[in-house]
Formats: C-alpha cells, sequence, structure tokens
C-alpha cells in the first residue's frame, strides 16, 4: 500500500537537561504511521515510549525537550510550532490518551462537563448537541447508564471507568491521529475487546491512524499492522505485526516474547530476561542490551547498531548485520 | 479443615450514595442513587496462599481490596484477620498491629506516591514508621536493596516520583510495599503497567518472598494468563458478588459459572492478527441499577424464568463454590475441552 504518511518523526531525540548531566530519554528514533493504521510500541518500562508519544502532541514536561529531529502531520512540521498553534491541533488533529488518567481528567469537574468543554471547543455544537455526544462517547467505550453518569465526579468511578472516559475526551474531536498510551492497561479483556473494536471501526471508516503504545502483547496481535520495539531509547525492532511476534530478529524481542505468560501448563518460574534496562546515565557504549545479550559478540561492545534491514522488518543488531536476509 | 484462614470476610457489602445534592433530585424529580460496589462477598484466604479476584471493570474489586485495607469501612459484614474482627474502623483501631503486617499496592501508582518525597524516603517510610531498621545507614542499605530487587538502581533513591515512567513509579510502590516486611499482601493490578520481561521478574520475586517468608497475597488483575501463573485460588467477581471460586486448575480448566466461561473465552491470543475475538455478548449492565435476580442474566445464554426472578446462592461444588441456577438445576452444557480450540 502506498497510503501517504499520516505522520513521520524522523531521527527524534529528547533530552532531560539535569544538574548531573543530561539525560537523553529518546534517542534517534524514526518511524511513520499511514492514515488507518496502527502502529504499534511496545518495549521495557522506561525505555521512551511515553516520551515519543508526548513529543509527539507537544506536551513534553521541562526541562525534558526536543533536542534534534523532525515531527511532520501530513507533510507539515509540528515540532517547533508554537504554544497556541499545537494547542489548536491538541485535541483537534491529535487526540491523546494519557497513561496517566488524572492528568487528563479535572478531580473537581463532573465528567460530563470535561467532555462537553472539549466537545465544544473543537466541534460547533449547541450546548444540548455536545452532551448528546457526550452521553454517546461514554457508551461507545462501555460505561452503563452513560446519562446518568456524567453528572459524576472521576472519584466516582473505578480505575478502569476513568480510563474509559480519557479515551472518549481523546476521542471527542473526531482527531486524524491518536497517541494512545496504555489505553487498555486497567480494562478487563472484555472491556479490553470492546475499546479495540472501538479504535479499528475508527481507522476503517475515518482513516484515522493510532499509535498504540501498550505492554499487552494480545492486544498489539489483534490491533496493530506494525510494531516498533523499544529498549533504552531506541528502536531495537520494527516490522508488520506477525514478523515480528513470530519472527523476531533482536535478541531483546526474542526475550521479550518469550516473557509472555502462557496458559495451559502451570509454570513455577516465569521466563524473565534478567538483568535490568541501563540507568539513563550508563547507557554502555556500543549496543545498549550488550550487558544482557545472550549472543553478544565483540563488535556490540563497541560499534552501536542502528535499525537495518531484517525479513520484512529493520532491526537495530549486529546479528543481522551478518546475515543479511534473503529475498 | 479446621485451621483458621489468615484471612476470610463473610458477607461483605459496601455501598456508595452517588446521589445528585438534594435540590437537584427535587427539582428534576430523581430519587437517591446507590451503587452496590461490593454486595455480599465471602471469601476466605489461608497462610501462605494467593487468592486472585478477577472480573469486569467496575465489579468491585478495588473496592473489596480498600475494605480489607481498611482505607473504607464496610456498610455490613465482616472481616476477620487471624481470628480477630477488623471489619469496623473502632475495633480496627484496637489492633494497630495488624494493621502493621498488611501493605497494599495500589492499582494506580500515580496517586499513591507522594510527590514530593524522594523515592528513597517513599520506599523507606514502612521501615521507618515500623521501626524496622534504626540507623540511616542501615534504612539507606535496604532501600537500596529494595530498589534493586524490582529492577531499578539504588541511585534512583534521590530521584522524585515524576523523573519516573509509569512502570518504573510501578516498581516505587512495589518496593515500598515489600520494605514493611508484610505477611500479608493486596495486590492491586501490581503488573498490568510492566513490560512482560519486568512484569515476569516481579512476579518471579513476589513467589520467592511468598516461599521463602510463608507471605499470603490477595491479587487482583484482569490479566487472566497472570492470574492463572500466581494464584492457588481465583475469585471470580460480576457486579459486586462473587459468582465463582475455585482452585485455579479447575477454575481453568473446568469453569462453570456462565460468566467465568465468557471471561476465558475473551482472552486474546498472540495468533488473531486484526481478528475480532468472541465478541462479549450484551450490555454491562450498570451498577446503577443492576438487573433483579441474577445479575447476569441479561447476558446469559442460559438465564430462564427463574434466573430473571431469583438471585442464585453459591452452592459448594468439587474445588470450590458456584452461584448460578443452571447448576443446580443440571442444566449446564460441557465446557469445551482447551485442546479442541
Ligand atoms: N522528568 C524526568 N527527568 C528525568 N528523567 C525522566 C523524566 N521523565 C522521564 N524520565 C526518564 O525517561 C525515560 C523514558 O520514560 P518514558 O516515560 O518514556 O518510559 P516508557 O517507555 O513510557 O515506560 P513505561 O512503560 O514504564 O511507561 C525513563 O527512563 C524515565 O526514567
Ligand atoms: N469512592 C467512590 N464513590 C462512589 N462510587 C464508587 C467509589 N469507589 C468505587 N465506586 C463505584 O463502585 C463500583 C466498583 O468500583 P471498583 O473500583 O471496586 O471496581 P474495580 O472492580 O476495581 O474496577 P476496575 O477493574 O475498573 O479497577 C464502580 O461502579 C465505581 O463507580
Ligand atoms: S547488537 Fe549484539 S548485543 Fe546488541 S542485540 Fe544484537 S547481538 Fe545482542
Ligand atoms: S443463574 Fe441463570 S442467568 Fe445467572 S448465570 Fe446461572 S443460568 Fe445464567
Ligand atoms: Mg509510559
Ligand atoms: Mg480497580
Amino acid at each position: 500500500m502506498t497510503s501517504p504518511k499520516l505522520l513521520e518523526v524522523k531521527n527524534l531525540r529528547v533530552e532531560f537537561p539535569t544538574r548531573r548531566g543530561t539525560l537523553v530519554a529518546v534517542d534517534d528514533v524514526s518511524l511513520e504511521i499511514a492514515a488507518g493504521e496502527v502502529l504499534g510500541v511496545v518495549g521495557e518500562s522506561g525505555a521512551g515510549k511515553s516520551m515519543t508519544g508526548a513529543a509527539i502532541i507537544g506536551l513534553l514536561e521541562p526541562p525534558g525537550r526536543i533536542a534534534s529531529g523532525e515531527i511532520r502531520l501530513e507533510g507539515r512540521r509540528i515540532d517547533n510550532l508554537p504554544y497556541h498553534e499545537m494547542r489548536r491541533i491538541r485535541g483537534r488533529q491529535i487526540g491523546a490518551i494519557f497513561q496517566d488518567p488524572l492528568t487528563s481528567l479535572n478531580p473537581l469537574y463532573k465528567v460530563g462537563d470535561q467532555l462537553i468543554e472539549t466537545i465544544q471547543t473543537h466541534l460547533p455544537l449547541t450546548h444540548a448537541q455536545a452532551r448528546d455526544r457526550a452521553v454517546k462517547l461514554l457508551e461507545d467505550v462501555g460505561i452503563p447508564s452513560a446519562a446518568e453518569r456524567i453528572t459524576h465526579y472521576p472519584h466516582q468511578f473505578s480505575g478502569g471507568m476513568r480510563q474509559r472516559v480519557v479515551i472518549a475526551l481523546a476521542l471527542a474531536a473526531e482527531p486524524k491521529l491518536i497517541i494512545a498510551d496504555e489505553p487498555t492497561t486497567a480494562l478487563d479483556v472484555s472491556i479490553q475487546a470492546q475499546i479495540i473494536q472501538l479504535l479499528r471501526r475508527l481507522c476503517r471508516e475515518h482513516g484515522t491512524a493510532v499509535m498504540l503504545v501498550t505492554h499487552d502483547m494480545g492486544v498489539i496481535a489483534e490491533t496493530a499492522d506494525r510494531v516498533a520495539v523499544m529498549y533504552a531509547g531506541r528502536i531495537a525492532e520494527i516490522g508488520p505485526v506477525q514478523d515480528v511476534i513470530k519472527r523476531p530478529h533482536h535478541p531483546y524481542t526474542v526475550g521479550l516474547m518469550g516473557a509472555i505468560p502462557a496458559m495451559g501448563h502451570k509454570a513455577e518460574r516465569l521466563t524473565q530476561i534478567d538483568g535490568s534496562m541501563p540507568r539513563l546515565n550508563a547507557i554502555p557504549k556500543g549496543c545498549a542490551f550488550n550487558p544482557r545479550c545472550p549472543k553478544v559478540f565483540d563488535r556490540c561492545r563497541v560499534e552501536r547498531p542502528d535499525p537495518m534491514p531484517a525479513g520484512n522488518s529493520n532491526a537495530a543488531c549486529w546479528l543481522v548485520a551478518k546475515e543479511p536476509a534473503h529475498v | 479443615m479446621s485451621k483458621t484462614p489468615m484471612l476470610s470476610v463473610t458477607n461483605l457489602k459496601r455501598v456508595f450514595d452517588v446521589s445528585a445534592p438534594w435540590l437537584n433530585r427535587m427539582l428534576e424529580g430523581k430519587g437517591r442513587s446507590i451503587v452496590r460496589a461490593v454486595d455480599g462477598v465471602n471469601f476466605s484466604i489461608d497462610k501462605g496462599e494467593t487468592f486472585s479476584l478477577v472480573g469486569e471493570s467496575g465489579c468491585g474489586k478495588s473496592t473489596v481490596a480498600r475494605l480489607i485495607v481498611g482505607l473504607y469501612e464496610p456498610s455490613d459484614g465482616s472481616i476477620n484477620f487471624e481470628g480477630v474482627e477488623i471489619g469496623q474502623a473502632a475495633t480496627r483501631a484496637k489492633h494497630p498491629e495488624i494493621q502493621g503486617r498488611m501493605q497494599m499496592i495500589f492499582q494506580d501508582p500515580y496517586a499513591s506516591l507522594n510527590p514530593r518525597w524522594r523515592v528513597g524516603d517513599i520506599v523507606a517510610e514502612p521501615l521507618r514508621f515500623r521501626r524496622l531498621l534504626k540507623s540511616r545507614a542501615e534504612i539507606q542499605t535496604r532501600v537500596g536493596e529494595l530498589l534493586a530487587q524490582v529492577g531499578l538502581s539504588p541511585l534512583d533513591a534521590r530521584k522524585y516520583p515524576h523523573e519516573f515512567s509509569g512502570g518504573q513509579r510501578q516498581r516505587i510502590s512495589i518496593a515500598r510495599a515489600l520494605a514493611g516486611e508484610p505477611e500479608f499482601l493486596v495486590c492491586d493490578e501490581p503488573t498490568s503497567a510492566l513490560d512482560v520481561s519486568v512484569q515476569a521478574q516481579i512476579l518471579n520475586l513476589m513467589k520467592e518472598l511468598q516461599r521463602k517468608l510463608n507471605l499470603t497475597y490477595l491479587f487482583i488483575s484482569h490479566n487472566l494468563a497472570v492470574v492463572y501463573h500466581v494464584s492457588d485460588k481465583v475469585g471470580v467477581m460480576y457486579l459486586g458478588r462473587l459468582v465463582e471460586w475455585a482452585d485455579t486448575q479447575t477454575l481453568f480448566e473446568r469453569p462453570l459459572h456462565p460468566y467465568t466461561r465468557m471471561l476465558l473465552d475473551a482472552i486474546p491470543d498472540l495468533d488473531m492478527t486484526g481478528r475480532a475475538r468472541t465478541p462479549v455478548a450484551g450490555e454491562v449492565p450498570s451498577p446503577l441499577n443492576p438487573p433483579p435476580g441474577c445479575s447476569f442474566h441479561p447476558r446469559c445464554p442460559l438465564a430462564n424464568e427463574r434466573c430473571r426472578r431469583e438471585v442464585p446462592k453459591a452452592l459448594p461444588v468439587e474445588g470450590g463454590a458456584v452461584a448460578c441456577h443452571a447448576v443446580e438445576e443440571n442444566r449446564l452444557p460441557p465446557w469445551k475441552t482447551q485442546a479442541a480450540a
């Protein structure tokens, strides 16, 4: 498919200047999402997934900042826009579902009022129309008794219900791109299925593009078209979903897939990748994964691999360079 | 079995009044709205065991957890910890030592970490509270160990919560919970913010500690594969009630309650690229006005007239208990065997 690239991120680098030196949270990340496409983003906790998302919507919290790179939405650069212009894009063109539902919900306002306000900011609707739309949105995300629930405050909802309210907020203005940071993390499988179906419907019917950050490989398998795997601020592997899940090239991806708890036989111990991700100020030379990598060899300790073609995917690993893919 | 369980709850209930203010109700002609978040739940957990609660979002799992650790007071029913009644705040206050032996890992790591405290102080708080260690040096060393156990660095003790990613914050709250050396740990979605490999590390650590220290866990998760691996017993909640409980193997191999079966059917798997999973039939009912009789009846393929009228009582079955008329009336179809899929 040669669908137009709705979102293009090129060589993105996000830094946190601190008193003890500059931390690089996102390092040379490039990715693209086409209209109607879902890009899944997985990876180690702390790898930079949320930072990448925050950079795209222009909501990096200071002192975090984009140090270099470009972000384009429908060809137009959006990483260097003034605050008020970016604000207009956010919500209307890009909807965000944050990992932390509390940052998106004001505890002092009723859920319905927050939805209605967002809707009216972006769409030319009367209060009554906006209210109907708010109820409809809450129903879409599976909140029962929506008409009554809109008069409640966030703390009167369960964890998963709050998360669904946030999803409804992000969808309120029918944005072209949705950055969804762990939207289904606190949700049970049935609500999860409902949200996923909703996202897929938006992609199909409205050509919405979605960047879906999640730890749930099942959700990735059923929702994403392509997957990016992040490790220590960089993309370790990126490719079509079935390739990444079934034929991973990068040893970190292999380890990650192996750690998914399987049903069927009960293991005394779950498979894990030993060790932990390096701290941002102590990223090893060469490949950042090398201290934990079962396949490490000399070159890995001196030279940093960039993503290179591996089968249908791209992997940042010297193993792939040794064995170039056959066409 | 005659030995006293570590924890047992009997007919546990909690309602929340979510009515509009009185004046609005008068003007709009509306009545009171009451959420029966937990509506008569019974279970017990033996020492050294992991009991998991699963069920749809909003079914009352976190409320049960909060009732047990004393963050909410029950509207009715009892909570018994090693033979001591701790349900009511007044009686609980008489047993501060019990409170110290329980810890909770919260579903929302953002809300549960004080943003103005350094991570080291957050993790050290239970150590100081229980006076487990006296000297600053000892505390600092222990905090470093705890942080390393959850895959963070001892050097992270100097930072503030906002400097961490979501999953890293969850690990801080796990380290804090472990610091108090609890014997009974309530874990509300402890690993759902973590990637699968860190999740495996944490779950392995929890299991190791359980073996070594004979810890008891109440575990809440919507990830059924995780529940399958960590639990000895599993309770399934639906709209504030426990509809089935059984030992883990039995529940996953021979689920009885139609809702449990539906949940197991909805587990996603890695082969279903782009394919929708078995959709969950029917509307999710509202806890604001739950259906009469068996509250699952509007979605249940086996519902009959009696189900619409009469709340099913929990019946003991092999390996557990189930509250369903179809089971009692012996009209439950057999469960597909896993291999046939
Ligand atoms: N304010 C800050 N100051 C310094 N470092 C920060 C700050 N905020 C985040 N970081 C670091 O940036 C890195 C990337 O964080 P990010 O939130 O993007 O991780 P993530 O991949 O979303 O992880 P998770 O899966 O746990 O949510 C982390 O290592 C985190 O510690
Ligand atoms: N403080 C409160 N005030 C009013 N209603 C509440 C309060 N806490 C919980 N509820 C309601 O009680 C019900 C059960 O909530 P609870 O948080 O126990 O659900 P849960 O099973 O933990 O769900 P989730 O999986 O989404 O976290 C929900 O309908 C919720 O709206
Ligand atoms: S580059 Fe080397 S250390 Fe890095 S993942 Fe590949 S084999 Fe392992
Ligand atoms: S009691 Fe009736 S409605 Fe409820 S689960 Fe059993 S068969 Fe279904
Ligand atoms: Mg994150
Ligand atoms: Mg909860």
